[in-house]
């Protein structure tokens, strides 16, 4: 479960982020959407602190992060974060982009690390790449191993910042496969997409953010039919 | 012209000895240096002021003095403050390792700096701590890019490692400059000299070339 309570952030003079609220319970699938630069990769990247917050409180099951004592690594673990530019280590093979992090921060033995990589990696369909550097992958497939990665930390749940924005039309789809199987498997997920007919289909909540402001907050169905406010209606109309 | 190279065929084996004293002040100097570089980057890429004021400063008076001083400053100088004998050979490796460590120190923070931000948001996304991210994930890749300037870092060290022929160690330079006096033949031992220093130059040219295409096709 993720709690947020009045977060703001501010670079300099500029508020991004203009007092959020919201909470998302375990297993939900959160679709965050709205117009460039309303602060959607910011709200996300506070929530495990890659952005300090500038005031408000978040709570990760009971930890809160934003309270400075609190051990904000112990948090990122059980938090898997996909970016939009893959961010894979270009010096690692694929298995050990993946099993790196069990191995040396949650102490897990190379063996079952590999193991569970295998597995993993088996899952988003790249098997036979354990072996190869990221730079001979293509978009969709680094961006499989990125899930794989951040998987392999048997995280609690997900954080996406638009997973797919980065890849060539061709490959969307499968990325966006291996996202929607793991919906299925009861994830906690926060995505933050462009792909409207995605979050349509896999997300129960549609968060629209527009210049820092959580606007709306209302299930697929209800927000891409009838959506309420004047700035929802009109970002829908641009885009669909 | 008066010149007849067999005059000191004789002290070759003489001066070629001093490969191995230069090669050795060159390297224990090249070791220290690459350690102070690695950690003043730190220092500098730090969030510790105190550190990163150190690191800065240390930096700015190795750059901003002659080399040559600092080696005679810890040669003459530093017995007169401790109650110590220097070797000429650890002042050399000293005075070399420190110099070069301001200059190293440089070249690694840029490969730091260079390293892409993605990199460490992936690393603290997966919870990986400081220590750990710079030692496997960060620093790989910051070698990639300093290497080639490392190299060059290591064959002006070389050159101007025969400046320790003032405090009086007989390395190539030294013996080239007592050959010549003892023969008269200072333009054949000098010229023998240069030629021993521009082979070194070229094999660590070289062996650089090799590296970083041996490190080009892990990725
Ligand atoms: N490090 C930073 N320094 C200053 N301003 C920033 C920084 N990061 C983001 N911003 C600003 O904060 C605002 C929100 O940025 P953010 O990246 O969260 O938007 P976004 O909704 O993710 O946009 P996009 O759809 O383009 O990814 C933007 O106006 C951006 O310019
Ligand atoms: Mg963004």
């Amino acid at each position: 479960m993720i709690k947020i309570q009045d977060l703001r952030k501010s670079y300099g003079k500029v508020e991004v982020l203009k007092g959020i609220s919201t909470t998302i319970q375990k297993g939900e699938i959160i679709a965050i959407i709205g117009p460039s630069g309303s602060g959607k990769s910011t709200f996300l990247r506070c929530i495990n602190l890659l952005e300090t917050p500038t005031s408000g409180h978040i709570w990760v099951n009971e930890a809160e992060v934003t309270n400075p004592k609190v051990n904000i690594m112990k948090v990122r673990e059980q938090v898997g974060m996909v970016f939009q530019q893959f961010n894979l280590f270009p010096h690692m093979t694929v298995l050990e982009n993946i099993t790196y992090a069990p191995i040396m921060v949650k102490g897990t033995s190379k063996k079952d690390a590999e193991l569970h990589g295998r597995e993993l990696l088996k899952k988003v369909g790249l098997s036979e790449k354990e072996g190869e550097h990221p730079v001979r992958l293509s978009g969709g497939q680094k961006q499989r191993v990125a899930i794989a990665r951040a998987l392999a930390m048997s995280p609690e749940m997900m954080l996406f910042d638009e997973p797919t924005s980065a890849l060539d039309p061709e490959m969307v789809k499968e990325v966006l496969e291996v996202i929607k199987s793991l919906a299925l498997t009861g994830m906690t997920m926060a995505i933050v997409t462009h792909e409207m007919g995605f979050a349509r289909e896999v997300a129960d909540r549609v968060l629209f953010l527009d210049d820092g402001q959580l606007v709306e907050d209302a299930p697929p169905a209800e927000f891409f039919s009838s959506p309420k406010s004047k700035r929802a209606q009109d970002f829908l109309e641009k885009i669909l | 012209m008066n010149l007849d190279f067999t005059q000191i065929v004789s002290s070759i084996p003489y001066i070629l000895q001093g490969i191995g004293v230069t090669l050795k002040i060159v390297g224990v100097a090249a070791l220290i240096g690459f350690t102070i570089g690695i950690l003043l980057a730190l220092c500098k890429i730090g969030r510790f002021k105190g550190l990163k004021w150190f690191a800065d400063i240390y930096t700015s008076i190795f750059r901003g003095t002659p080399l040559i001083l600092q080696l005679l400053l810890i040669y003459y100088g530093t017995p007169q403050l401790f109650d110590i004998k220097v070797t000429a050979y650890t002042a050399a490796v000293l005075a070399f390792g420190f110099n070069s460590g301001a200059y190293i120190s440089e070249i690694i923070r840029a490969g730091i700096l260079a390293v892409d931000k993605g990199q460490l948001e992936a690393s603290m996304a997966l919870g990986i701590p400081y220590k750990k991210m710079m030692k496997d994930i960060v620093l790989p890749q910051a070698l990639k890019n300093i290497l080639p300037a490392l190299m060059n870092e290591f064959i002006t060290l070389t050159k101007e490692s025969a400046i320790v022929t003032v405090i009086g160690v007989t390395d190539i330079m030294r013996r080239a400059y007592i050959v010549g006096g003892n023969t008269y033949r200072y333009f054949e031992s000098l010229i023998f000299a240069g030629v021993i220093y521009y082979l070194m130059v070229i094999v660590l040219t070289l062996i650089g070339k090799a590296v970083e295409r041996r490190m080009r096709r892990s990725d």
